[in-house]
């Protein structure tokens, strides 16, 4: 899905990034647990989360998430937006809470890291 | 290919620079010209070290070696160890206290991940000893 149908989709401000509205990303992630970012198969995956700290950034770039959003229309630190753009990694803040933010997103067809196979065992498949 | 050998110092509870030598890590890897599987799978392991040395760890390192054969990962600090490294090699077991888990970690996932990403990995530590991972990865094919 690209970037810029999210934007349309969660109502978000685009923080970092607006050149990079036409880029894919190939799945959707939530988490405010950032161990759990690199457990999974989320390279190129779009990371929703509830944590507004610099590490948010460091691990997406680690895990090489494709996209960031905050939600509940949280305010990224001024250190985050600096790795952000350092590391080219859009940066969107949208006003709809995790579950809802999911929830659209799911619904215009953005699925989970599970549908991409790789290292996710017993997951099943929608 | 000659060996190539880059040392990176990891501070305690700099939480600032936290995860800055996994980044050039990272960056290096790519610039070498490797796969993105075998770069995931070795930087987060580096991310994963970098932050128990920087939650847990006293004065640490981090030291990256890349011969033709493998990509190899030393983690070392001089920090209180680990008790008991079985039970740290389990998934869900920490000792984290409520701040770090706040900030996304200390869930007890970081050993565990780095054994699940790293064709071995190698635990020297004990109470008062510090604490020395290495970390490896093996090279099927040469570099892109």
């Amino acid at each position: 899905m690209k970037l810029s149908h999210i934007k349309e989709i969660l109502k978000a401000k685009v923080l970092v990034g607006e050149e990079k509205l036409d880029s894919l990303v190939v799945a959707g992630t939530a988490s405010d647990l950032m161990s759990d970012m690199l457990r999974g198969p989320t390279s190129g995956s779009l990371l929703l989360t509830g944590l507004n700290n610099i590490q948010v950034i460091r691990t997406s770039v680690i895990s090489g998430v494709a996209a960031v959003v905050l939600v509940r229309e949280k305010r990224p630190t001024a250190e985050m937006i600096i790795h952000a753009v350092e590391h080219d990694l859009p940066l969107l803040s949208t006003p709809f809470t995790m579950y809802s933010a999911c929830g659209r997103l799911f619904r215009e067809g953005l699925r989970g890291v599970e549908n991409r196979g790789s290292r996710v065992s017993g997951a099943e498949i929608v | 290919m000659p060996q190539l050998q880059k040392r990176f110092n990891v501070d305690p509870r700099d939480f600032v620079r936290a995860g800055e030598a996994s980044l050039q890590v990272q960056r290096m890897l790519r610039n070498i010209g490797f796969e993105e599987q075998i770069i995931r799978r070795a930087s987060v392991c580096a991310y994963e070290a970098e932050m128990n040395i920087v939650m847990y760890g006293g004065k640490g390192e981090l030291v990256l070696t890349v011969n033709p054969n493998q990509i190899e990962l030393q983690v070392n600090d001089d920090g209180t160890g680990i008790g008991d490294i079985g039970a740290a090699l389990q998934e869900g077991f920490s000792t984290a206290p409520a701040e770090y888990r706040e900030m996304g970690f200390g869930a007890g996932m970081g050993l565990p991940n780095i054994k699940k990403n790293a064709d071995s990995l190698d635990i020297r530590s004990g109470h008062d000893q510090g604490t020395r991972l290495k970390i490896l990865f093996h090279l099927t094919g040469e570099p892109r």
